[in-house]
């Protein structure tokens, strides 16, 4: 039952080589007893690929089913390629954030590139059609010159994938910080627009029915990537590196147009894409999820490379593939539709009601198993978590005020921190309008599209402050969830749910494992308060470089509906004389924030505190003063505090500036970081009506045609006065500086 | 008037220039796949950006092994208008109906934004309704945008009026003297690489590529009514 | 079974905006010695046919295709018969 030049079943349990493809003694041994017998060199394989972390979650299921994950718009939660949430009119939204950073870490223009066709694959095999692309980036503070090369390949491999398949990247974020120096984090999220009869799963049923096979041919890269993506980077060695499965988005354009297609046919039983774990994976989950099995016979599979064996068949990691079950006679036109986008598909094997994945090569059967033992049956362990001695000394340490010299230059310091800097020089690189549905181009709290045909909009963001999950995961967590569905409120759209990507160090550590559990536990109760349940995410585990551990960061992607498209607003100032108002009150919350960072290089202390009965209650007054017609810009108050949201409200507001007084101890006032906090400007004929509508809003001053930022304090003096040219200067400049400037 | 919106395997934006002129412009527009066309039933082709073929060996070349070209190419020949934006600038380029040849980016990078031009020429079928020396803002999208031609083909298009929109302050990708849209000698083809159809409603960000294309539709409906 | 490498260059008068970026990387990383870089391509074709054709389709392939003779120069090889 196995090729020549392969071990032997026995040889594999003698010379313990399961160790090599990533499986424990226990797994090794569960495996035997599934199928009673010693599994040969590919059934390892396939064992070994369908229990990685990656595939099976065997980490952290205990953690994803803290997660709510229904609500009265859900149609698809977790489970498929990605979750689907009703958008009314018979439409719904589709969705999903995935990780790629395993591949970025090693070859970022490839692996980034690589991470954005998987997702977009993801959403239109539930039968979508893509509509935009969000992004979220984490990199080394740019300091360093593999860090430099890892940001600036990384933005144009994800850039390049979106702009020749043709989806708009419309928002993303990027942060830097040296926890993620040489060991990037690159998260890509798709959303897909469909008609609910157009809902697809992956799903192999109907005994008889054909399982074919289309798109690229299967080669030799990536064999164990879904093994190799929960292992951490070693920096030292200069480790032998996999071939890296590279992308083709005109390939998976052209696939994408076929598979869209083939949903609108009777014919289609099931799609899914091949991802990790390829071919085995796909088969395996199918029938699985269907209750059925699959025959696959390999000698069919279209080969790229010579001589493959079933091994390196089932464990490629080929792109841009998928597997499709069709009603058995009805082949012919499947293959008539992919030729005439120049696309092979091949008819490959048949739905079994045995339940087995059993594959054929050259006459012999080289696998027969239980396709519920590789798709369901992966052990499930409960990690050990222990409580860091860190979080102890920092919940201790008092929220102190830290002292700075000239504010405004503390301004100008801030505003060139490449997380807190404008992020031009990486949206330039992607195209944000193609489909010319793009109402809010990435640069504003959120991307908003609109939905052709409907006066409705779709508001889209990807968000985590890690520095806060670290000093406190669970406050964390439930921040990273209430920033997204503020910048969503910011832009006129209502939160209807989240995706998440929850990218953190080993889960053997049981410091690393409690970061897990306490942020899934902070993002469960914002997403319940928030009413934003998550529909569909991804576990990236194994995050390290040397052994340490990047920040924990577990991002969250969130979409809302704009239930009308005049309710979309933006982050800048609209016209001189509109009123500036703060809602929420500002408290000393320096931990974990930019300004303690640039002043300690490092962070310590209590994360902000965040109080979601409030939170959840500032957000539905702001979203409905908003959908009243009372507000002019709005934005919330993130990284930095006030004076960056005050700043970034008037760059690119054409000669306007502002006179703004702030109450209270300067720099706290400025630079707090304190959350459930927006920045919003009203007409002057609407103040009255805004101030009954948002409770907690108090007036803080007045947009000037000056192009001058006024800041004083209670007694009018002043503490920041400069153009808004200088500080707009300071923080476009900031990237490309950073990028060229360093030798 | 009725225009073909020609679609190369890769040509992701078909569905912008099909909305630009179905919804806005109103008038009669078909897509059509590339090897399922006849030409000879429409009045204007458009020719839409995105990446043909995946921009692979040169953006636009491979465009050229279609069997579309050659009715294009025949089309073009009878003086019925033919424009191509972006990546059908390129195509354009490549199939032997406009000069020149396209590098990239001086940045070495995809960019995207607003450019700012000038109408160089109002002259024309395509500008007829904006006027010389007008400033307008359309968005881009490119990697290659570098739009290069010899010194003696520049002279020969500033000669004839041929180079019909420039860059305003900034010319980032590199272009030869700013160049952003030329006509063929005929007058009857152009390529551009700012896209006009995605500047058609305030919406999604400005209306000054509208005039374009009632340009066309003025010019191609005159035309149409003078011979009847 | 016959190998011809067809080597495409820019065209001496044609800006070659990356091969100015990687000359100024390659002064970054001390290779001070560095003049002039020009960036091509390598097309490696494999033709059935007679040997005698080849040079004849070969040109034509360039110039109907694979080359832009607005910006791009070309030469080619034409490489020992593959055993198969």
């Amino acid at each position: 039952m196995s090729a020549k030049h392969e071990p032997t079943a026995q040889q594999i349990k003698e010379e313990k080589l399961y160790l090599q493809l990533g499986m424990t003694e226990e797994e090794y041994e569960r495996a035997c007893s599934m199928i009673g017998r010693l599994p040969n060199y590919t059934e390892t394989g396939l064992f070994s690929a369908m229990w990685s972390e990656h595939c099976s979650y065997k980490s952290s299921k205990p953690i994803l089913r803290k997660f709510p994950t229904e609500g009265t718009r859900v149609l698809q939660g977790p489970g498929e390629g990605a979750g689907i949430v009703d958008i009314g009119d018979n439409q719904a939204v589709v969705f999903k954030l995935e990780s790629h950073n395993s591949p970025s870490a090693i070859e970022p223009f490839i692996g980034a590139a690589t991470g954005a066709g998987g997702i977009i694959r993801d959403v239109f095999s539930m039968g979508a059609r893509p509509v935009a692309l969000v992004n979220s980036m984490r990199f080394g503070d740019l300091t360093d010159a593999r860090d430099r090369y890892l940001f600036e390949e990384a933005v144009a491999g994800i850039a390049s994938y979106g702009n020749i398949i043709g989806i708009p990247t419309i928002a993303g974020e990027v942060q830097f910080d040296n926890s993620y120096s040489k060991r990037p984090l690159v998260n890509a999220m798709a959303v897909g627009l469909l008609n609910h009869e157009d809902i697809q799963k992956g799903v192999a049923s109907g005994a008889g029915n054909t399982v074919m096979y289309v798109g690229a041919k299967t080669g030799r890269d990536g064999i164990n990537g879904a093994t190799m993506s929960s292992a951490e980077v070693k920096v030292e060695e200069k480790a032998e590196l996999p071939v890296m499965q590279a992308g083709d988005p005109y390939l998976e354009k052209l696939l994408m147009e076929a598979c869209l297609e083939l949903v609108k046919s009777d014919a289609l039983i099931g799609i899914q894409d091949m991802g990790a774990a390829g071919l085995t994976s796909s088969s395996a989950e199918m029938a699985s999820k269907a209750g059925y099995g699959v025959e696959m016979n390999l000698d069919l599979v279209p080969q790229r490379e010579e001589g493959m064996t079933p091994y390196e068949m089932m464990l490629s990691e080929s792109q841009e593939r998928m597997l499709v079950v069709v009603k058995q006679g009805r082949e012919q036109e499947i293959i008539d539709l992919f030729t005439k986008y120049g696309l092979e598909a091949v008819a490959i094997g048949k739905v079994t009601d045995d339940k087995m994945l059993r594959l054929f090569h050259k006459g012999e059967v080289v696998t027969e198993v239980s396709a519920d033992a590789l798709a369901e049956d992966a052990p499930v362990y409960h990690k050990k978590s222990e409580e860091p001695a860190y979080f102890k000394e920092y919940q201790k340490m008092e929220d102190d005020e830290p002292s700075v010299e000239s504010l405004k230059e503390t301004l100008i310091a801030l505003l060139q921190r490449p997380t807190i800097a404008s992020k031009e020089w990486v949206y330039n690189q992607f195209d944000t309008q193609a489909r010319t549905n793009t109402v809010v181009a990435p640069g504003s709290s959120s991307g908003v599209i609109r939905v052709r045909g409907t006066n409705k909009g779709l508001a889209m963001t990807a968000d985590c402050n890690s520095r806060y999950i670290y000093l406190d995961p669970e406050m964390g967590g439930k921040i990273a969830v209430a920033e997204a569905a503020r910048n969503l409120v910011c832009s006129g759209a209502e939160p209807i749910a989240a995706t998440d990507c929850l990218n953190f160090g080993s889960p053997d550590k049981p410091e690393v494992f409690w970061q897990i559990e306490k942020s899934a536990d902070g993002i469960s109760e914002a997403c319940r308060t928030l009413n934003a349940p998550i529909i569909g995410g991804n576990v990236s585990m194994s995050n390290e470089v040397n052994g340490v551990p990047v920040y924990p960061t577990p991002t969250i992607g969130m979409v809302g509906i704009v239930h009308n498209l005049v309710d979309v607003t933006t982050t800048v100032f609209k016209q001189a004389g509109d009123q500036i108002y703060l809602i929420g009150e500002t408290a000393t919350e320096f931990g974990g924030s930019e300004l303690q960072q640039m002043l300690d290089g490092t962070i310590s202390g209590k994360a902000p505190a965040i109080d979601l009965e409030v939170e959840a209650r500032r957000q539905q007054e702001l979203l409905s003063a908003i959908q009243g017609g009372l507000v002019q810009s709005a934005t919330d108050l993130s990284e930095g505090g006030l004076a960056i949201a005050l700043c970034e409200k008037a760059f690119g507001a054409e000669g306007l500036g502002a006179d703004v007084k702030v109450t209270g101890s300067a720099v706290s006032a400025l630079f707090s970081e304190t959350q459930s906090r927006f920045l919003v400007t009203v007409k002057a004929e609407n103040t009255k009506a805004f101030e009954k509508e948002v409770a907690s809003a108090v007036t803080i001053g007045v947009v000037t045609d000056t192009g001058k930022i006024v800041i004083k304090d209670e007694a009018g003096d002043s503490l920041i006065d400069g153009t808004v040219e200088e500080f707009q200067s300071a923080w476009k400049g900031a990237i490309p500086c950073l990028l060229n400037c360093e030798g | 008037m009725k225009f073909a919106v020609l679609t190369f395997p890769g040509s992701s934006c078909d569905l912008d220039m099909f909305h630009a002129i179905n919804d806005i412009v109103k008038a009669d527009v078909e897509c059509l796949w590339h090897t399922e066309v006849d030409l000879s039933l429409f009045d204007a082709v458009l020719i839409p950006t995105g990446a043909a073929y995946g921009d692979y060996l040169r953006p636009g070349a491979l465009a050229k092994s279609s069997s579309v070209i050659s009715q294009l190419q025949e089309f073009a020949a009878s003086g019925k208008p033919v424009l191509g934006v972006g990546n059908g600038f390129q195509i354009l380029v490549e199939a032997g109906l406009l000069p020149g040849a396209f590098l990239m980016n001086t940045s070495l990078k995809f960019r995207s934004g607003q450019a700012k031009l000038s109408v160089q020429n109002a002259e024309t079928i395509f500008t007829s309704e904006y006027e010389t020396g007008q400033e307008i803002t359309l968005p881009f999208a490119h990697a290659y945008g570098n739009y290069y031609v010899d010194a003696e083909t520049l002279a020969q298009l500033k000669d004839n009026k041929r180079i019909v929109f420039t860059y305003v302050d900034g010319n980032e990708d590199g272009s030869t003297d700013a160049i952003a849209g030329v006509l063929n000698e005929q007058g009857n083809v152009l390529g551009m690489m700012p896209l006009p159809e995605r500047a058609v409603e305030a919406i999604i960000g400005g209306t000054d590529g509208l005039p374009l294309f009632q340009s066309i539709l003025k010019n191609g409906s005159e035309q149409h009514v003078s011979q009847a | 079974m016959t190998k011809v490498n067809v080597y495409v260059t820019l065209r001496e008068s044609v800006v070659d905006p990356q091969g100015i970026a990687a000359k100024e990387a390659l002064q970054t990383l001390g290779f001070n010695e560095v003049q002039n870089v020009r960036i091509g391509k390598l097309i490696e074709l494999e033709l059935d046919g007679s040997a005698a054709a080849i040079e004849g389709r070969v040109t034509e392939m360039c110039e109907k295709l694979l080359i832009n003779q607005v910006i791009e120069d070309y030469r080619f090889e034409i490489g020992e018969v593959a055993g198969q």
